[in-house]
Formats: C-alpha cells, structure tokens, sequence
C-alpha cells in the first residue's frame, strides 16, 4: 500500500521533468553516422565507378530488392543498371557488408517517402553520388591485381611483379 | 421561468456538458499520461492537440458499423446502448450546484446510484457473452466476478455517510456536511468508496475485464465503430459520475467558501478526475485471485468496521445519558 502511494507521487512528479520527446519535423533527429538509412553507390578518389557488379550484395540482400547487370569495359567492370526497390528493403546493412569494394553504402538519411510505390524504385543514377562516402582513399583498382588500361599486372600498390612460373631462376 | 423549462435546460445541458467533457477527457487524459511518463501526448491537432478530440470524434463516428456475423446481434446492439443509458441516468441524482441537478433531492437517490451502477455491469457481461469469442467472454466473466465482490463493499462503505446524514437523498448529504465534510468522520468509508469507486469504472490498475495484454481488448475485442465508442464514452463519463459521487458524499458536494459552488463542485470532480489518470499512469493491475482476495478479505471488513463504529458513536451522541 505505501510502495503504491509512493509510486502515485513519483509518477506525479514526472510532471515537471524534461520531455524525452523529439518533436520531429521541426527539431531533427540526431542520427549516427552509421546510421543505417538511405543507400548510396560511392565513387573512388579518381572519380570511377566503385561497384564492379560483383552481386554479392545482391547475393547477401535477404529481401531481394537489389538488382543488376554486370558489363565489362577495358577491363573494368561496371553495372549496367542497379536497382534498388526501397519498398522493399528492411536497411539491414547486409549489402554493405557483403561489398568488397566499399561502393555501396547506407547514410544517416531516412525521410524517403513518396506517393507512388513505384518511385521508391532507385536506379543507378538516383544512387550514385559523386564523392567516396565514408571511406576516403580507397580504389579497388589502384590495390587489386587486376589488369586495367594505364595499370598492368604486378603494378598495382604492394604488389610484387608476377613470377615467371615457366623461368629457370630462383 | 416554469419549472418544466428549467427542468428540460437541466436536462439538456448535463446531458450535452456531460457527452462534451467526456470527448475532452479522452484528450486530457492523453496529455496527462503523456507528461506523466515524459511525453508530450497529443499535441498537434489544433492548440494544444485540443482538436485531437474532435478529429478522433469524427473518425470513430464515420466507422463501418460491422457487427461480426457469429455473434448475437441484438443483444451486441444493446450492449453498448445499456453501458451509456446507466451512467447517464445515475448522474440525474448528483446535485452539481443549488439550482443545477436534475433530481438531486430524490429520497432514494444513493440507492438509485448504486443500482444504475450496478447495471452498467450488465453491459459489459452481454456485450462480452454476445461477442461469441474467448476473449470477450472472459472479460465479461471477470467484470461479473469483480462487479459481485466490489459492489458489496461499495454499498456498505455510504452507509456511514447515510447514518450521519440521515437521508439516501443527495441533496440532504451535501446539506449534512455545512460544518465538516465527511471526509473526516468517515475517512474509512472515503478510502474504501475511492477504491470501490475505481473498480466500479474499470478503470487501472482494476481494468480486468479488458486487461489490454491477456485478453486483446476484453469485453469489447469485437467492437468497433461507435459501438466502441459508446463503451469508450461510458467509462469516460464513468469517471466523472465517481468523481462527481465521491465530491458529493465525501467533500461537501458544491460548498466551499467564496468561489460559486458551481466552480468548487468542478475543482473537487476535477481534482478527482486527474487522481484517476494519475492512478492510470502509475499502478499496474493486480492478479485476478488478489483483486477478489483483497475485496472479499480486506475491503469487506473495513466496509463492515466503518459501519460499526460510525453506529456506535452516532447512537452514544444521541442517547440522552
Ligand atoms: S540494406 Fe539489406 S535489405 Fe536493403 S538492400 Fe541492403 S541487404 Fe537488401
Ligand atoms: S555494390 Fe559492391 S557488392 Fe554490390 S555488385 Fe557492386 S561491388 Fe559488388
């Protein structure tokens, strides 16, 4: 009986403590920066392409609203089309992860909403931004062995030249 | 002015301030709730969220209508029909001021009361058997269970009131009480009315038969529309009818210095209104064994006590010794 009284005026008292509230429209939210909202393609430092349409993303998604196509030029590859159905992804992070090449990314962004379902379709071009996001520096052909016009193999950064397996030399 | 016209102005101004303010409640007990648990509560809809109210009037009133086709359908009509007619009919026997009160000074008009609210058990008992679902049923044989062993004690506690005072008639309590309000001679009988009082209404921490997380929505799961609405309004006016009672036989009614009784009866009922929600935000609800232990065990013997002692000193004051 006295714990209940006790409870009545401590409850009473929340009255006059500060409101937990965030009255959202006019007051943001603050968002971590790996807050896991809409998603992104990056650019490397050169200003290419990050994603070589590996489809491991798509792979990794577990609602399947990546979609894309792999073409390949000089060497390099490149999507096609990429897709993305946001009615239908749950922002589990799972593509970026899954990415080797750090391309696609999640941002602190989730004020998203449209009229039409349709237009929560992305393509490429509504993903893809112009800078690297949050990882600056890195170019997946500048450290792979890959061979792409302007770099061939063995000249990639800490690569060694390739061995000759057919020589006789140590 | 003929007393039939003042009569019908009664009428229909408790009736419209009563339908009005239980609309409001929804909202203040939104904001109340919400500043309890460091909220902010409706607050969007118009000045303060005060249009909440009517935006919410509007949806439950444009509802589909849908009785689900395994119940009973005239007896789930009548259900919610009951549950508002009883607690609008009690509220004819509280004097809200000298002039305004419809009946005030009817000579049985606590028994009128009680009876009123116990009948408004009988709403819930067949809305919750016409539902024809588990839940309902449930809920509905909870609020029987509650309403036998809380209802007892809830007559027995006014006795003390009525003994002092003399009279059932409610009118002649608030006259009784010009020099002390009896909630200081009966401050037993108070205790035990306020928590009788909330039972009678349902309201937490003794919302068993809806108990929200065991059993859905209880007796009124397959009510939707304004059917639910009626229900909804009737526990909203149910609280004022508590509060303005406990005002009434505890508190001195209407009287209070200075300020017209009008206001002071609105302070007391309101005051009341706002320990209600208070009690809402703070307790959680009791085991369904404990409630009936604590009223058959607890309540019971006070309510009994009180009559005892409240005889024994009226008797002792009146016998010429
Ligand atoms: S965040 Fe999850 S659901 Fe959304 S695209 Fe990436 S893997 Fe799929
Ligand atoms: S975004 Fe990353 S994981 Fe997806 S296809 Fe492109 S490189 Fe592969």
């Amino acid at each position: 009986m006295l714990s209940a009284l006790r409870t009545l005026w401590l409850t009473f008292l929340h009255l006059f403590h500060r409101r937990e509230t965030i009255r959202y429209p006019e007051q943001k939210p603050y968002l971590a920066p790996r807050y896991r909202g809409r998603i992104i393609l990056s650019r490397d430092p050169d200003g290419e392409e990050r994603c070589v349409s590996c489809y491991l993303c798509a792979v990794a998604c577990p609602v399947d609203c990546i979609s894309l196509q792999k073409t390949a030029e000089d060497g390099r590859w490149y999507p096609e089309f990429f897709r993305i159905n946001f009615s239908r992804c749950i922002f589990c992070g799972y593509c970026e992860e899954a990415c080797p090449t750090y391309a696609i990314q999640l941002t602190p962004d989730f004020e998203m909403s449209e009229y039409e379902r349709r237009n929560l379709v992305y393509e490429k071009e509504d993903l893809l931004i112009s800078g690297t996001g949050k990882y600056p520096g890195y170019s997946f052909y500048r450290v792979s062995g890959l061979a792409i016009p302007g770099k061939d193999k063995g000249e990639a950064e800490g690569e060694e030249p390739p061995v000759d397996v057919k020589g006789l030399l140590p | 002015m003929s007393p039939i016209v003042s009569g019908l102005l009664n009428v229909v101004g408790i009736l419209i301030v009563l339908v009005a303010l239980a609309a409001g409640l929804t909202w203040i007990e939104r904001r109340l709730l919400g500043f309890w648990q460091d909220r902010y509560g409706p607050n969007r809809a118009g000045p303060f969220g005060l249009l909440q109210a009517v935006a919410d009037m509007i949806k439950i009133l444009f509802k589909q209508d849908w009785v689900p086709p395994f119940a009973d359908r005239p007896v789930f009509i009548i259900a919610p029909a009951v549950a508002m007619v009883t607690v609008l009919l009690a509220f004819a026997v509280v004097p809200v001021s000298p002039s305004i009160g419809i009946a005030a000074n009817l000579n049985i008009g606590l028994l009128f009361f009680l009876a009123m609210s116990s009948l408004s058990v009988y709403s819930i008992v067949l809305a919750g058997w016409a539902s024809n679902s588990k839940y309902s049923l449930l809920g509905g044989m909870r609020a029987a269970a509650q309403m036998l062993s809380y209802e007892v004690f809830m007559g027995l506690s006014v006795i003390g009131v009525v003994i002092i005072a003399g009279s059932f008639s409610l009118g002649d309590i608030v006259d009784a009480q010009h020099r002390l309000w009896f909630i200081i001679p009966q401050f037993l009988g108070f205790v035990v009315f306020v928590i009788a009082g909330i039972a009678e209404t349902r309201r937490l921490p003794f919302d068993l038969p809806e108990g929200e997380n065991e059993l859905g929505a209880g007796f009124h799961t397959e009510y939707s529309g304004m059917k639910f609405g009626m229900f909804f309004v009737a526990e909203y006016i149910g609280i004022v009818l508590i509060s303005a009672i406990i005002t009434t036989l505890f508190l001195g009614g209407w009287r209070g210095p200075a300020l017209p009784p009008l206001l002071w009866f609105l302070i007391k009922t309101g005051f009341f209104i706002g320990f209600f929600i208070l009690l809402r935000a703070a307790l959680p609800r009791p085991r369904y064994d404990q409630l009936m232990a604590c009223g058959w065990k607890v309540m019971l013997p006070l309510a009994l006590l009180n009559i005892l002692l409240t005889g024994a000193v009226v008797l002792a004051d009146r016998s010429p010794v």
